[in-house]
């Protein structure tokens, strides 16, 4: 039940900040994740607060499994100076570190090798945080990305790259960019743990990262975990997606993890009214803090040039 | 090739352009990140795949081995031109257009040449974040062995595409992504190709001369119309090609407008191209006053169109600087 409010609060979020997207109050280029929340939530349970997390500008999620208030990151989205950023990272490039929520990035790839550097300093902190880094499937194909897998196993360091596989690269399926789609294999490789779970089932996230998270916390270093999930809207907000059958997105929508988690706790004999009002419960929080957050100043434009430098 | 006039936007005239090289240049490639069956993120490669099978392809996300296959496979004969899906990701790969791709012809004493074409598309829309707004052309231009180009109508979009893979080097051709799905306008096709190069004069004028490039040639006209309106007549040029720059047309223009010069992009002003414009033109011994350069203030770019519309140069700024330029007298 937990899970399924936890999921139910992205999903909310990421529908509503899709509505806005419509209205013209959010502009701009904008992720959703919505399919994919089982593994920000089940990762980020295992993580403790001085752990460093790196997401993509898909990472709406992450940031706020991690424990980021919903009103500031929708205010981020909207161009408000209460934006976690005051507006300057938008969708696809804030952050929120006082919540453990290092930042997303919108170069495919690039927040691994940040990642590596954060698990790094936490060798001469005194921290030994975990770090913990989050790309597509796609991104498996950056050079960046096996830089960083190798330089960590290399130096043992703990982190944990976790590759959500959605299948597509934007427009195109992850199995026509490359020869062999068992892409936990070049981890391996490199010579570290490598696994791909089912992404859908927050709990087996949970258990799966936890163990590898316990075992880079003790010297084991770093880990991958690829979780096979999906997407169920556009890559982007406005991505008409003609590239999907419809088959495809019928499939997509019966392995999604909250039609998943409803079936299971219905199963288990919890009362559909309970059920309904998790969603219910997550739309308003949501809308609460929309209706804030709208409400909320612009950003100052006689602050666009503040914070380039010390 | 039979001349003909299409009505197209300026997606459509790069389209034109690609058929056009790929039927007539048979060691044409034409790939990257999601241009082959999806048509391109902006669509501007639509129906090519179709039409020319497995010359057409998608790749992995891999910028690096984008160009540095083109590199080598320019090396071998083949003429590819390759997508660069935001001018940002170039900066995962520069080594190959930099350390590699600029250097084949000089090095080798032109044995070798690695005569390919980036497309790429750069500038700030609304709400695009800090990573996906940024105009890199001074990096290319600061690059001996590189030809820049960035135009800003779908008959040069068309004109340029043509002569860049025609031309023995590398070219990069810069589009503005604002610029894709604007009006239709006529355009002729089928042209011999021209060499690449040169400039237009946008709009004549005693007052000052302007320089502009990229979709900001739309706004400097704006401005000029309006100052025009209030009695002051700017020349402005635009110049799509910034390497090989037509130093020689700014010259003299600045020449005949009383050595008067402003100079307006996108970019960010320190170390922009602009600066390099303005030193040409003093180096000349014909600027007189002070110049202006118009362009975005030291800052990055911010995601809230709030706080990017207070960076990037609007008509009214650049009204203002070239109203201060021409009352200098
Ligand atoms: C270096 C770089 N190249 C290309 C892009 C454009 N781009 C943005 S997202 C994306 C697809 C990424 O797919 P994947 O890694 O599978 O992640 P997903 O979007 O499916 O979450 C591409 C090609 C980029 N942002 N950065």
């Amino acid at each position: 039940m937990a899970d399924l409010r936890a999921m139910w609060r992205i999903r909310a979020f990421e529908e509503k900040t899709q509505a806005l997207c419509g209205t013209g109050d959010i502009r701009g280029s904008v992720h959703l994740c919505i399919g994919q929340e089982a593994g920000p939530v089940g990762a980020c349970g295992v993580l403790e607060g001085s752990d460093a997390l790196f997401a993509t500008y898909r990472g709406h999620g992450w940031a706020i499994a991690r424990g980021t208030p919903l009103r500031p990151l929708m205010a981020e989205l909207l161009g408000r100076s209460t934006g976690v950023n005051g507006g300057r990272g938008g969708s696809a490039y804030l952050s929120a570190p006082e919540y453990g929520f290092h930042g997303e990035n919108s170069i495919v790839g690039a927040g691994a090798p940040i990642a590596v550097g954060a698990a790094l300093a936490g060798r001469y902190d005194g921290t030994h945080r975990i770090a913990l880094t989050v790309f597509g499937d796609g991104a498996m194909n950056q050079g960046s990305v096996h830089e960083a897998m190798n330089f960590a196993a290399a130096t043992c360091l703990p982190v944990l790259f976790i590759c959500e596989n959605n299948r597509w690269s934007e427009l195109t399926p992850i199995k026509d960019a490359v020869g062999s789609d068992i892409l936990a294999d070049r981890p391996r490789a490199l010579g570290m743990t490598a696994v791909r779970i089912d992404g859908n089932d927050p709990d087996l996230v949970r258990r799966t990262i936890g163990d590898l998270a316990a075992a880079a916390r003790t010297g084991g270093g770093p880990a991958f975990v690829e979780l096979a999930t999906q997407r169920l809207v556009g890559h982007y907000v406005g991505d008409p997606q003609q590239y999907r059958t419809r088959e495809e997105l019928a499939a997509d929508r019966e392995q999604e993890p909250i039609a998943r988690a409803v079936r299971e706790l219905t199963a288990a004999g919890v009362a559909a009214e309970e059920i309904t009002a998790v969603e219910k419960n997550a739309r308003e929080e949501v809308e609460q803090a929309a209706q804030a957050a709208l409400a909320d100043p612009l950003a100052d434009s006689d602050s666009a040039r503040e914070h380039v430098y010390a | 090739m039979p001349e003909q006039t299409i009505k197209v936007n300026y997606s459509g005239a790069v389209n034109a352009a690609l058929q056009r090289v790929l039927a007539e240049v048979p060691e044409t490639l034409l790939y990257g990140e999601d241009v082959a069956k999806p048509g391109g993120v902006h669509g501007v490669t639509r129906g090519l795949w179709k039409e020319f099978g497995d010359r057409v392809f998608d790749t992995p996300i891999s910028e690096s081995a984008i160009l540095g296959s083109a590199v080598g496979a320019a090396m071998m004969g083949r003429r590819p031109i390759v997508e660069i899906m935001w001018a940002d990701f170039f900066l995962v790969a520069l080594d190959q257009m930099i350390n590699q791709a600029a250097n084949v012809r000089y090095v080798s004493q032109g044995k070798l040449t690695a005569p390919f074409v980036v497309r790429t598309q750069q500038g700030n829309s609304p709400g695009a974040c800090a990573q996906h707004s940024q105009n890199l052309e001074a990096l290319f231009l600061h690059t001996p062995g590189l030809r820049v180009a960035m135009p800003s109508s779908p008959q040069d979009a068309y004109d340029i595409m043509v002569s860049a893979v025609h031309c023995d080097d590398p070219v990069i051709v810069f589009d503005n992504r604002t610029l894709y799905f604007g009006q239709k306008q006529e355009i002729v096709t089928g042209r011999p190709p021209a060499p690449i190069g040169g400039s237009v004069l946008r709009r004549s004028g005693q007052a000052a001369t302007v320089v502009t490039w990229g979709a900001m040639t739309h706004r400097v006209l704006e401005a000029a119309d309006q100052l025009a309106a209030q009695g002051t007549f700017v020349a402005v040029i635009e110049t799509p090609w910034l390497n090989p720059f037509d130093t020689d047309t700014v010259i003299e223009s600045v020449e005949r407008t009383g050595g008067r010069l402003a100079v307006v992009h996108e970019a960010n002003t320190t170390a922009g191209f602009g600066a390099e414009v303005i030193t040409r033109v003093a180096e000349a011994g014909v600027l007189r006053g002070r110049p202006a350069r118009i362009g975005v203030p030291d800052a990055r770019m911010p995601a809230a169109p709030a706080l990017a519309s207070a960076l990037i140069p609007d008509t009214g700024r650049i009204i203002e600087g070239l109203a201060r330029l021409t009352a200098d007298r």
